[in-house]
């Protein structure tokens, strides 16, 4: 695979040097000089000075015969920029974009540019998942396959609470795949019931969440588990 | 008319100023506080006094964009100094908040010509220099 990364941050370096270890072709663009010159020493023929938001860089560098882009620079406006044109006027099949600040995620979904990693983001969510709060945690997006799997906490007294899965009666585009329970998870069986203070992992279709949460609510007023 | 203006730099205070004095209503957006200064040279009286508004806060941020009014922006000039920016709120204010008028300062002329045929009304200063200096190179020797 010919991968073109742009930006030879602490994030471009390393991902450089993985893919080239793991047997693909690899040009990283950097536009500080100094850093190129670091960078360089070690990457050698694998590393090119230039703007990488500038076309001709990018043609330099490849684009046009590039599998995958991964847009990896400080700067959010510029990732969306990258990804957008090896996309839409280069025809890169695949591109990744960092995303720095995670406000900016929403830009890059409105522009659909993606998958955009942030690990703010990333590092939030595990937060979250340390520290439940009700409410969903999305686990896993797929948003080409409008697919995603969230974690949902049982409320006390909610449907959900005392039922088994075949009578949760979920909506069509929705399973319940694993039931996390005193720090063990298992794949429930149509008869296994679930309980408050469960977490559920459900599959389902986007935007389905919705019509799930009722089922695992606590009722108005109920204490939080 | 009621016009956004992000970056208020030499180009973009002076399309707000001359918008303004046009009778439009004007609101621009900057990072830096100091910015205004530039609405307000050679002037008697305050920006927000002519009836302007001035926002401080960075482009991308939408509720900077939000309190500068751009859901209700009629028109709106993406005029900060970097293309990236610009041509990512230029796209933002059309595709999320529909704006009617919008128009795209982008200094390279690669990517002037590529948004342009994409949809995007871009205006290149550097084409436009390129242009003006053929044209007198070619007066001047003729």
């Amino acid at each position: 695979m010919y991968v073109v990364v742009v930006g030879a941050g602490k994030v471009g370096w390393n991902l450089t040097r993985e893919l080239i270890g793991r047997g693909n072709e690899v040009t990283v663009v950097e536009s500080d000089s100094s850093r190129y010159a670091t960078v360089e020493e070690e990457l050698e023929h694998a590393a090119q000075y230039g703007d990488g938001s500038e076309l001709w860089v990018l043609e330099r560098a490849g684009i046009e015969r590039a599998d995958m882009v991964i847009a990896v620079t400080g700067d959010d406006e510029d990732n969306i920029l990258i990804c957008q044109v090896a996309r839409e006027k280069y025809g890169v099949e695949r591109v990744i974009a960092r995303c720095n600040n995670p406000r900016n995620l929403q830009h890059f979904k409105l522009l659909d540019v993606g998958p955009a990693v942030s690990a703010t983001d990333l590092i939030l969510r595990l937060i979250e998942h340390e520290v439940p709060r009700y409410g969903f945690l999305h686990l896993l997006d797929l948003p080409r396959e409008r697919l995603e799997i969230i974690e949902v906490e049982v409320g006390p007294g909610s449907p959900a609470d005392g039922s088994t899965i075949q009578d949760l009666g979920l909506p069509d585009g929705a399973l319940a795949i694993a039931i996390l329970r005193d720090g063990t998870g298992f794949v429930p069986l149509a008869d296994s019931v679930i309980e408050a203070g469960d977490e559920v992992l459900v599959v389902l279709d986007t935007g389905l969440e919705d019509k799930i949460s009722p089922q695992f609510r606590a009722p108005e007023g109920a204490p939080a588990s | 008319m009621f016009v956004l203006i992000v970056g208020c730099g030499r180009v973009g205070s002076a399309v707000a100023r001359s918008m303004l004095a046009e009778g439009h209503e004007v609101s621009v957006l900057d990072e830096d506080p100091e910015a205004i200064a530039q609405l307000e040279k050679g002037g008697e009286h305050t920006w927000v006094d002519q009836g302007g508004s001035f926002t401080v806060g960075t482009a991308l941020e939408i509720e900077a964009l939000e309190a500068a009014g751009i859901d209700r922006a009629d028109a709106f000039v993406a005029s900060t100094d970097g293309d990236n920016t610009n041509l990512v709120i230029a796209q933002i204010a059309k595709k999320r908040y529909g704006v009617k008028t919008v128009v795209v300062r982008v200094l390279d002329p690669a990517r002037a010509t590529w948004y342009e045929q994409q949809g995007l009304r871009t205006v290149c200063p550097t084409k436009i220099a390129i242009d003006m200096l053929d044209d007198a190179v070619r007066e001047a020797v003729a």
